[in-house]
């Protein structure tokens, strides 16, 4: 009878512990922050920089995705809620009513800096110049043939496409459909490519659905291999074969420059400055969006939101940049940090 | 009949000196030794593989166990926290240290007077460097006023660079008398023999073979033909032109650049990173301030090469020059990396720990044994001795089995959905993450139980039911006992299992960014595999390393759990 009293209190303890820690859940003094993994290495260190100022608790940044992270952020207002999410790309309109029907109804966005997606290889590799419609003609899973109408994507090699090319197999590494830096692929690279292709013109205007279906999807058939969310996956796969090519963040470029080379984009390197300066097509904002309705329920997010777009953080020679973030131009960048003094909410026309 | 009586009657032999015996036996034997061999192959197949994957995280976790330091005399002023609020850590804690550690750099290699050279200095130290310091005023006020000597901890790549990943240095003495004309800022440098000549042979050297490279990728364009490629194949000529003009000038003036390996002389205690150079002068930009433009002796300046080329190292010429005065002077130190152990998450790869993942593992896995071992032991117990065998048991049997099957992402989703949605639990938190797992690891723990239980063999339960025992007396006084060391083994496993587990976390928000070590079972927590994960997807190159080192410490941790699971089955262990 002695065992089964001990295990009776074990039970009993163990219950008793649950119950009276969701009672402690009741109140929070911590910020949490949601969403893209590309967002997360820059709101992580403006977390530990706030926590360290002393200005509150380190806030808790989960990585989630963008599309997982806007989920979560718009699932309702309460402590049981997050207070903000990072996003690779701008809020959807979709995701804008989805907030507003639960009841998160002011939502201040804050555009923290520009990141430039790139391609990039191996410096063993032969140097990649491209033009955005090669992109497009290399990963499209359906081109325009030689006679105008669509057909299964015929490249293998690089040189199919443009014999200025390298004459070496099409072997693209990216980001698979669940992260915001596919989206930003799609819309940058693809679209962008589609519409600079004249035999897609007339298609464009007669059938726009289908036509974004086109730049939508890519192609299956080993051209373009799905390497996961991990960045540094990529990295080591061009690491180790040299004719193969990622689509990557401009931080992993810039870290790892050593090994790796960014193709060319219409004539213009992926590099600090071209990116900054809006001169490189690959290079998109990122954001992060405020719960306006927990500014002042949660202690710290006025603050945390102003430590963001400080110039020690946010500028040129902020600690941001030295994590890879592209700081935006001057102009821009005090315009949002009036913003986020002013914690202006989106409405739905600001949203597309 | 007679037929058969009339042939020889078969006779039945065994003949095992015939050749066709041996045959059989030889090939018997073959057969078995095939088997052997397919068998060590296997094995050995396995052990290289694992072999392989361990070497490799050894390889890459160790590094992370140590850490670089600059041992520095830190001159604190006195003024630095004024007398009467010495004795308030606030005071000391909230002192403003960069630039403290800034002026003991700037002592410790003199005349670095432009703003990017003592920036380029002083980022070579973390920003979390300062913390030595300010434990050891917090631990004595009364060093302020005085120097103190100190570790300042090294920034990330800094680190790395004293871990091999720099650049290999060829140092050379001069020939000729050097004569330096200044000793900061561009200067050029005359020496009194072709010092240089090699060194502009070899840059040429170097032009000629790119400009090879190009004639054969032009050649292979002009096949194409085509109006785009003539244009990039003019392109080209251009430059094959360029770099042959280079290669046959008799002009011997030659430009480095960051894609060649770089080119330095050391002189009157200074460095000069240089930029052209002929065979007889050269002219560069001053790294290290030079004591004076005295002639420097044959032999008592150097020339030096860092084979690895500026564009292809994270660790530009004017930090190496930094790092390696700092090497001379004996000033780096290595040291084991506590803070690897003491501190949480960080953004800073020099400063990031898993003491907050560990802690939090702990936590999860607490709350999953609490949970899971009584309720998986009694479950089994029930289920084993109790239960009467109908339709109803069976299918909960077949419903265990099939849940220990089940992939762990959707025990992440209903714990998202009841204890998050339902029961509004708190994200990230380690209760809701050991409710989470012990789902996933109750199967397990039930079915070894129950292998357990079965494996007691029925006569010391009908004995104990013979002297009157009741039948709840005889399970948990005699068989439960005797089950025990199966128990804990099967559940040593399954928590093994649990500590491994990241994707149902996933859901319930416990891959996140955590600092503060957690406290409580409802702190936002993660846990040592997330932290692995996490550190596996940031672009600075000496998380990679962190990441091996955790996983080290992962592997160290199962490793002790399994090999406990096999030390309480080899203990306690009863054969009928």
């Amino acid at each position: 009878m002695i065992n089964n009293r001990k295990l009776t209190a074990t039970i009993t303890v163990a219950v008793a512990g649950i119950v009276a820690s969701t009672a402690i859940a009741a109140a929070r003094d911590q910020i949490r922050i949601v969403g893209s993994s590309t967002v997360y290495p820059f709101t992580t260190a403006v977390a530990e920089q706030f926590g360290k100022s002393g200005a509150g608790k380190t806030p808790v940044v989960e990585s989630t995705g963008t599309g997982g992270g806007m989920k979560l952020f718009c699932a309702g207002v309460g402590i049981g809620h997050p207070d903000m999410t990072n996003a690779s790309r701008a809020i959807k309109k979709g995701e804008f009513e989805d907030c507003q029907k639960n009841g998160v109804k002011d939502i201040v966005e804050i555009k923290v800096g520009i990141d430039g997606l790139v391609l990039a290889q191996s410096k063993a590799g032969t140097p990649l110049k491209l033009n955005i419609e090669h992109v497009f003609l290399a990963l499209a899973e359906q081109v325009p043939g030689a006679d105008g109408k669509l057909v299964a994507n015929p490249h293998t090699n690089w040189s199919d496409i443009d014999k200025s090319l390298p004459n070496t197999k099409i072997e693209v590494l990216g980001p698979p459909p669940t992260s915001g830096t596919r989206d930003s692929f799609h819309e940058l690279y693809m679209e962008v490519g589609a519409k600079k292709i004249a035999a897609l013109k007339d298609m464009q205007k007669a059938d726009p659905k289908g036509f974004e279906k086109l730049w939508k999807s890519l192609r299956k058939d080993g051209a373009f291999v799905e390497a996961g969310e991990n960045d540094n996956v990529i990295v080591q796969k061009l690491e180790a074969n040299r004719n193969a090519v990622g689509i990557f963040g401009y931080s992993f470029l810039e870290e790892n420059h050593a090994k790796l080379r960014g193709a060319s984009i219409n004539g213009v390197e992926p590099d600090y400055d071209t990116i900054s300066g809006g001169k490189f097509p690959g290079a998109r904002p990122l954001f992060f969006y405020v719960k306006k309705q927990h500014v002042g329920v949660i202690p710290g997010i006025a603050e945390f939101a102003a430590e963001y777009v400080s110039a020690k953080a946010m500028s040129q020679d902020g600690y941001l940049a030295r994590k890879g973030l592209v700081a935006l131009p001057k102009a821009e960048a005090e315009k949002v940090a009036a913003s986020v003094k002013a914690m202006k909410p989106l409405t739905a026309a600001d949203v597309k | 009949m007679t037929d058969i009586a009339g042939a020889a009657a078969p006779v039945f032999r065994l003949d095992v000196t015939s050749d066709a015996a041996k045959r059989r036996i030889r090939k018997r034997y073959a057969a078995e030794a095939r088997f052997k061999a397919y068998g060590l192959a296997a094995l050995g197949v396995t052990t290289l593989f694992v072999g392989a994957l361990i070497f490799d995280i050894i390889r890459n976790g160790i590094p992370a166990f140590t850490q670089h330091s600059l041992t520095m005399d830190v001159a604190v002023p006195a003024d630095f926290v004024p007398a009467d609020k010495r004795s308030d850590p606030l005071a000391i804690r909230g002192a403003d240290y960069f630039p403290v550690t800034r002026d003991a750099l700037k002592a410790a290699i003199p005349g670095i007077e432009s703003r990017r050279g003592e920036r380029t200095l002083t980022r070579l130290l973390s920003t979390g460097a300062p913390g030595v310091l300010r434990d050891r005023l917090l631990a004595d006020p009364d060093l302020i006023g005085k120097t103190v000597k100190v570790p300042l901890l090294l920034s990330d790549d800094a680190d790395l660079y004293f871990k091999g990943s720099g650049t290999p240095i060829i140092k050379r003495s001069g020939i000729g008398t050097a004569t330096p004309s200044g000793t900061t800022g561009e200067i050029t440098i005359l020496t009194s023999a072709n010092d240089f000549a090699a060194e502009v042979v070899s840059i040429k050297q170097a032009a000629k073979e790119k400009a090879d490279g190009q004639a054969i990728e032009a050649a292979r364009l002009t096949t194409f033909g085509g109006q785009s490629v003539a244009q990039r194949v003019s392109e080209i000529n251009a430059e094959i032109a360029a770099l042959r003009a280079r290669v046959d000038s008799p002009k011997v003036e030659e430009v480095l650049d960051g894609k060649l390996p770089s080119k330095l002389v050391e002189i009157n205690g200074g460095l000069v990173k240089l930029t052209k150079l002929t065979d007889v002068s050269v002219a560069g930009e001053v790294l290290l301030p030079l004591s004076s433009t005295d002639d420097a002796k044959p032999g008592d300046w150097k020339v030096i090469t860092y084979a690895t080329p500026e564009s292809n190292r994270k660790v530009s010429d004017q930090e190496v020059a930094f790092l390696e005065r700092f090497r001379e002077k004996g000033m780096v130190d290595r040291h084991f990396n506590t803070l690897f152990f003491t501190s949480g998450d960080s953004r800073e790869p020099e400063l990031a720990g898993i003491r907050s993942a560990l802690i939090g593992s702990a936590l999860t896995l607490f709350v999953t044994l609490a949970l899971c071992l009584p309720i998986g032991v009694l479950a089994a117990v029930y289920l084993e001795e109790f239960a009467p065998k109908n339709r109803i048991t069976d299918l909960i049997e077949v419903n265990i089995n099939n849940l220990a099957a089940v992939p762990s992402i959707v025990f992440g989703l209903l714990g998202l959905a009841v204890f998050l949605n339902f029961f509004n639990f708190p994200r990230s938190a380690p209760v809701v993450g050991g409710l989470v797992l012990a789902l996933l690891v109750l199967p397990t723990i039930i079915i070894a139980s129950r292998a357990a239980l079965k494996a007691v063999p029925p006569s010391i339960k009908e004995a104990a039911l013979g002297v009157g025992a009741s039948h709840q007396q005889a399970v948990f006084h005699h068989v439960l006992p005797l089950a025990m060391p199966g128990i804990m083994t099967g559940t040593i496993i399954g928590m093994a299992h649990a500590l491994g587990e990241t994707a149902p976390l996933l859901m319930i928000g416990m891959v996140a960014f955590i600092v503060d070590v957690p406290t409580a079972l409802t702190d936002a927590a993660t846990v040592l595999p997330v932290q692995i994960y996490l550190w596996s997807d940031l672009p600075e190159v000496a998380f990679k390393l962190k990441t091996a080192g955790a996983i080290m410490v992962l592997l160290g941790f199962l490793f002790l759990m399994n090999g406990a699971a096999i030390y309480l089955r080899k203990k306690f262990e009863r054969r009928w």
